[in-house]
């Protein structure tokens, strides 16, 4: 069974009467242990699809299934729950929680969300830091980190409660060129050791060639057809 | 709780500023609601107990109507010994009480030979008296204390009228009363000692034994027109009042309505109506501590919430829950609170001890009072719960607010 399963899905936007439609009528699966790309030019979509598939925003129409749940009959709390439980997010902007070190913004969804025991998670933060490389900036606020080493933490968090999809939007905008690369390796080679899936949205070309499935996205429609290979 | 309490310190920390300003406005508050609550009870405390303990007693017994007229000191309205002794009896078997004495007070003219003018006098037993009223016998400021209080044939005359007629320790003096017939008496007594006045009613009379004031007025009989009584238990004098005027409900008069009444001391000084006026004030010091408190705390927790939407965004996309996202807000809201009370609770203890060493003294009318203030652990209490509680309800709108935000709408917000 696909991870994600959405047919037929619909995002309009109304602010007074104007509507904007942001996603018009698109179907698309993703299997288990992907590593799939969004790709398309600003207004395309891509970045709704993404905070749909992430239980951010609601389809206006079609069904869009996550791991064999209806995130769009979701209430919020229940989406605060399923998230929480079953996703990871990676940022364009990285979004790390200043006043907390690398360290533990990777332990915050362990212990804000997930309320695991202290043992497990203080295991389960050096296993994060030592598989992105940054055990020795574990005790360093964000401030204090370069852009490439604050998305390994970005990542290391997105990974930390071992979610079954992680959503990654635009995760190398903010990143210079080998940084970037770096950190595509680095969440491929996450994929590889834990088996997590790997959603972006992007119109990085050096993420379109790492992915493994890309669906191009142009005035809210996949013009891929039902999705294409790189 | 714990964990986000911490992560709501840091975020506090993270603009210790803004923070610092608003802790210490809370301290502020604080501090000027503990010291007015410290300095005014001093305050009432001396003063209620210099009326109660050297004039008025806690409780007085008279006869119905006494009271109301008690401007003209009748002596028409006295209770007779028998009636005395019932009362008194029945006062021995409250152990409530801890002393009681009997007056007989009435108006005189007095005279050094060169001029004349009105006093009031207390008739009193001295032992009684002295007993009943420990600090009568700290006011005196010139002379002695003899035979508990003052010996037969003596006078201890009010500091204003002895100086203002130049009267001094061991001068004679004449006293002269009309008694309840009309007719008129005078007898020479010797001054004993001058007093301190005192704040209130009676607190500018004269005294003499009460032997001297019955040969004055001519009675027959031993007389009293007040019964003071002194309690163990000032606090208790509401509850001992109702039961002695219960117990006292037997005692009628021919048409069967109750003869005594019982008067507790609020009830017999103007003072009392200063002492609600302050426990107003404390009240309206109080809501401007709220209002400080709301105002401050509300205001830096609503720009917290607008500086930190993003950051909202982000801890509600990764699955934090609403409620405790709440609590995040809450806690930086009670936090400030508890630094607040607890700064300020340490400042004004320092405060009242440093007003101990040094203590405050001003004039109260003739009185000089030096203040003592003490913070009780209960008023100390109820304003840091008012504090934190308040600071808790005024962080609540802007949490309930990060809570409820939509976190994609968030996570776009520049």
């Amino acid at each position: 069974m696909a991870l994600v399963q959405a047919t037929g899905l619909h995002k309009t936007y109304r602010t007074g009467d104007v509507s904007v439609h942001a996603v018009r009528g698109v179907d698309f699966s993703i299997e288990s242990g992907g590593f799939v790309a969004f790709v398309g030019p600003s207004g395309s979509g891509k970045s709704t699809v993404l905070n749909m598939i992430g239980c951010l925003d609601r389809p206006t129409d079609g069904t869009l299934r996550v791991l064999d749940t209806d995130v769009a009959s979701l209430g919020r709390r229940e989406a605060a729950d399923f998230r929480g439980a079953n996703l990871g997010f990676v940022f364009q902007d990285f979004n790390l929680i200043p006043v907390l070190s690398a360290a533990e913004n990777i332990e915050y969804p362990l212990l804000m969300v997930q309320n695991w025991p202290v043992a497990q998670r203080r295991a389960r933060v050096a296993e994060l830091l030592e598989a992105v490389g940054i055990a020795d900036r574990a005790d360093k606020r964000p401030d204090q980190l370069s852009g490439g080493q604050k998305q390994r933490v970005a990542v290391a968090r997105a990974l930390a409660s071992k979610p079954k999809l992680v959503l990654a939007d635009e995760p190398t905008a903010n990143l210079d060129h080998v940084t970037a690369l770096r950190i595509i390796d680095l969440m491929k080679a996450m994929r590889d050791e834990f088996g997590t899936t790997f959603v972006f949205s992007t119109h990085d070309p050096r993420i379109v060639d790492a992915a493994e499935e890309v669906f191009h996205l142009e005035d809210g429609r996949i013009v891929n057809g039902a999705g294409g290979t790189a | 709780m714990i964990r986000v309490l911490r992560l709501s310190a840091r975020n506090l920390v993270r603009y210790w500023r803004r923070s610092l300003l608003t802790s210490g406005l809370i301290v502020l508050g604080m501090v000027a609601v503990l010291l007015f609550v410290a300095v005014s009870a001093s305050f009432k405390q001396i003063m209620i107990g210099q009326i109660t303990d050297s004039m008025l007693g806690h409780l007085q017994v008279h006869q119905r109507g006494y009271v109301a007229s008690i401007e003209n000191l009748p002596l028409n309205l006295n209770m007779k010994p028998e009636l005395v002794a019932r009362v008194e009896a029945l006062l021995r078997e409250m152990p409530e009480v801890e002393a009681i004495t009997a007056r007989l007070k009435f108006g005189a003219m007095l005279s050094d030979f060169d001029e004349t003018t009105n006093i009031r006098l207390n008739g009193v037993e001295p032992e009684r008296e002295a007993a009943a009223m420990p600090l009568l016998a700290g006011r005196l400021l010139d002379g002695e204390i003899r035979n508990g209080l003052l010996e037969p044939g003596a006078l201890l005359l009010p500091e204003l009228l002895a100086r203002g007629m130049g009267v001094q320790v061991g001068d004679t003096v004449v006293l002269v009363a009309t008694n309840v017939d009309g007719s008129v008496n005078g007898r020479t007594f010797l001054v004993q000692g001058v007093l301190d006045a005192v704040t209130g009613p009676g607190g500018r009379d004269g005294y003499l034994h009460i032997d001297d004031a019955r040969a004055l007025l001519r009675m027959d009989a031993p007389e009293v027109n007040q019964i003071a009584i002194r309690l163990q238990d000032p606090g208790q004098t509401e509850r001992v009042a109702r039961r002695l005027e219960q117990r006292l409900g037997d005692i009628v008069n021919p048409r069967g309505q109750p003869l005594l009444t019982v008067h507790t001391w609020d009830q017999l000084t103007p003072f009392a109506n200063i002492a609600r006026m302050i426990d107003l004030l404390d009240l309206f010091i109080r809501i401007m501590l709220v209002g400080i408190v709301l105002i401050a705390v509300m205001n830096v927790m609503i720009m917290s919430v607008y500086e930190r939407v993003r950051e909202i965004g982000t801890i509600a996309a990764i699955g934090t829950p609403p409620g405790r996202i709440l609590l995040l807000f809450v806690g930086e809201g009670v936090l400030l609170g508890v630094v607040g009370t607890l700064v300020g609770m340490l400042i004004s203890l320092g405060v009242v001890q440093l007003l101990n060493v040094w203590p405050l003294e001003f004039a109260f009318g003739r009185q000089e009072i030096v203040l003592a203030p003490a913070l009780a652990l209960g008023d100390i209490l109820w304003v840091a719960a008012i504090v934190v509680a308040v600071a808790a309800a005024a962080s609540l709108q802007p949490a309930w607010k990060a809570a409820r935000m939509d976190p994609n709408t968030a996570l776009r917000h520049v």
